[in-house]
């Protein structure tokens, strides 16, 4: 174990009965990073978050953060977390500010820093004109970004958010994305669990993809998406009779085999970086003579990637795609 | 010894987040006084007239110390469906996830218990001598009575704790913190002479620790002489603590890794 990693978990494993919550559970997560937990609902990400936050004992592997170890010193470990769980856990009849300096006596932190410490997050998480109301009028972004500052009172050194943006409306959850990138900014490291793609697309330095209690692939969202094939070119034309040379145009600037669909009007291939390939690929076919209706470049998404991983996982279940 | 002072300094913050939300949640202040103040005005002017207790020339001595054993008992259902309601908000989880001390969420919420009941117990006394109770004894036995009827109250509250962190809802902590309470509190001697009871109950209520709290509450207020059932009613509440206490800080904790 070392303790160059903010998080360190090896092998983690956790029954409930019958059911594998985690099977086998690597992680590493470098101090300052911020870290995608993805998966769908019932994967085991809640549950990992459980084990490092030492709400949970794992049946088997071991897991330090900091170095301190979770099972070890659980409360070693708790004195350098912040935890944010799925639901707002904040106090409904308290106010803002109240929850906070409530979090941070519970810290044991100094009484004068407790209050400055609890202005300074009220400030940041635009809640000042909200501090001294009591909770139970907050919207949910309120309680959300409440229970983030709560979280952060004793300047952890991993926050842990499982699922920060669920249940928020659009809106709220732009504005949760914008405190948990200042968030890196300041060298908080973060482990966080979505099953959103487009937010561990945006926020994560590296995304862990975990189904059934095991992870399934890690890397950075590109390298992620150029595991199942990197852009994809798709054209439209306007007459089936230009089928042919429509197909002998389009192979020499794809990088791979050109799929046709059924009515011989649409084509899709791979390629190499997109933008560039478009206005060749127009310009070929129109000296070709060829009607286009429409061509775009379409970069993977990250639930590309996760239907390709996770259909490979259901045939190959032991490969370690990681 | 500085695992101690954590504790007790975690427990009062506890305590005190309760302590400040009593007078913001309306239904419970209301909930709180209201209904002790109903049960003494309804069981002395509905059973009062029917209702002769030898020894007692009216009803109101012998029945008040009953109510009052009934209103703190019943007060102890609060103790489950505060800790229900947290856990199911997930603010108990986030508790876990603090560097607190492990015992602190239980000790303060059974706590901020007792000082509402406390309140509670004021209200109805206040009600209790605008319609003639007197303490026949002295202030000290009064005073005595009281601290017993507080103690076994604050014993169930452990009970309730269990129940509050094994059910898997409000609702349910609500109708399973109840439910056993009220044959405990009716097959006692807190609104009849059990002697009147048929002969299969009569031992049951003799031997209820409710009846041996309540007769000794009653004794102290009346200026009776109390005999054993005072060192009874105290043993029985510090068993209740202790074994109720280990119970619910091991299921509190039973998940956790310490």
């Amino acid at each position: 174990m070392s303790a160059d990693f903010a998080v360190d978990a090896h092998g983690l494993v956790k029954r409930f009965g019958d059911t594998v919550a985690l099977d086998g559970v690597d992680l590493q997560v470098p101090r300052g990073a911020i870290y995608g937990l993805l998966g769908p609902n019932g994967a085991g990400k809640t549950t990992a978050v459980r084990v490092l936050t030492t709400l949970l004992r794992p049946d088997a592997g071991q897991a330090t953060i900091d170095g301190i170890d979770v099972v070890d010193n659980p409360h070693g470990v708790r004195e350098r977390i912040g935890l944010t769980g799925q639901y707002a856990a904040v106090e409904e009849r308290l106010t803002g500010r109240e929850n906070m300096e409530f979090v941070g006596r519970l810290f044991h932190l100094p009484k004068s820093e407790v209050g400055s410490r609890a202005s300074e997050l009220l400030e940041r998480f635009d809640l000042v004109d909200a501090a001294n109301r009591v909770v139970k009028g907050y919207s949910g972004g309120m309680r959300r970004r409440l229970d983030i500052a709560m979280s952060l009172i004793a300047r952890p050194s991993v926050l842990f958010l499982d699922e920060p943006t669920t249940g928020l409306d659009p809106r709220s959850r732009l504005a949760m994305w914008g405190l948990i990138e200042e968030l890196e900014a300041d060298g908080t490291t973060v482990l966080l669990t979505t099953q959103y793609l487009d937010e561990a697309d945006r926020l994560a330095d590296r995304i862990v993809v975990i189904d059934h209690g095991r992870v399934i692939a890690k890397g950075t969202s590109d390298q992620l998406k150029d595991r199942i094939g990197g852009d994809r070119l798709s054209v439209s034309i306007a007459r089936v009779e230009n089928r042919g040379a429509a197909l002998s145009t389009l192979r020499p600037l794809c990088t791979g085999d050109v799929d046709v669909s059924h009515d011989g009007l649409s084509f899709s291939a791979p390629i190499h970086s997109g933008d560039r390939v478009v206005p060749g690929v127009i310009r070929a076919l129109d000296d070709a003579g060829i009607d286009v209706l429409d061509v775009e470049v379409r970069r993977p998404t990250l639930d590309d990637v996760f239907l390709t991983l996770t259909g490979r996982a259901a045939t190959d279940e032991h490969e370690e795609v990681a | 010894m500085d695992r101690v002072r954590m504790a007790v300094g975690d427990s009062w913050v506890e305590a005190e987040r309760h302590l400040r939300i009593i007078p913001r949640n309306i239904e419970l202040v209301l909930f709180a006084t209201i209904q002790p103040v109903m049960f003494v005005v309804l069981f002395v002017y509905v059973f009062g007239g029917s209702i002769e207790i030898p020894g007692y020339d009216n009803y109101e001595q012998y029945l008040l110390p009953g109510i009052f054993s009934q209103s703190l008992v019943f007060g102890s259902a609060f103790t489950g469906i505060g800790l229900a309601e947290d856990l199911s908000k997930g603010l108990i989880d986030r508790l876990r996830s603090l560097p607190m001390a492990r015992s602190a969420v239980l000790v303060g919420r059974t706590v901020s218990d007792l000082v509402r009941n406390l309140f509670t117990f004021f209200v109805m006394l206040g009600v209790a001598f605008l319609i003639g109770f007197r303490f026949e004894g002295t202030l000290v036995a009064a005073g005595l009575a009281t601290l017993l009827l507080l103690l076994f109250s604050y014993a169930l509250s452990w009970v309730q704790a269990l129940i509050g962190l094994s059910v898997g809802s409000v609702e349910a902590a609500n109708s399973a913190g109840f439910i056993w309470m009220f044959p405990m509190t009716f097959v006692s001697s807190a609104f009849i002479d059990p002697s009147t009871l048929p002969a299969a109950l009569e031992p049951i209520a003799e031997a209820n620790p409710f009846t041996i709290v309540t007769n000794a509450a009653r004794a102290l207020y009346n200026g009776n002489p109390v005999g054993n059932n005072a060192i009874y009613s105290l043993m029985w509440s510090i068993g209740i603590v202790v074994v109720f206490a280990a119970l619910s800080i091991r299921k509190f904790n039973r998940s956790t890794v310490a």
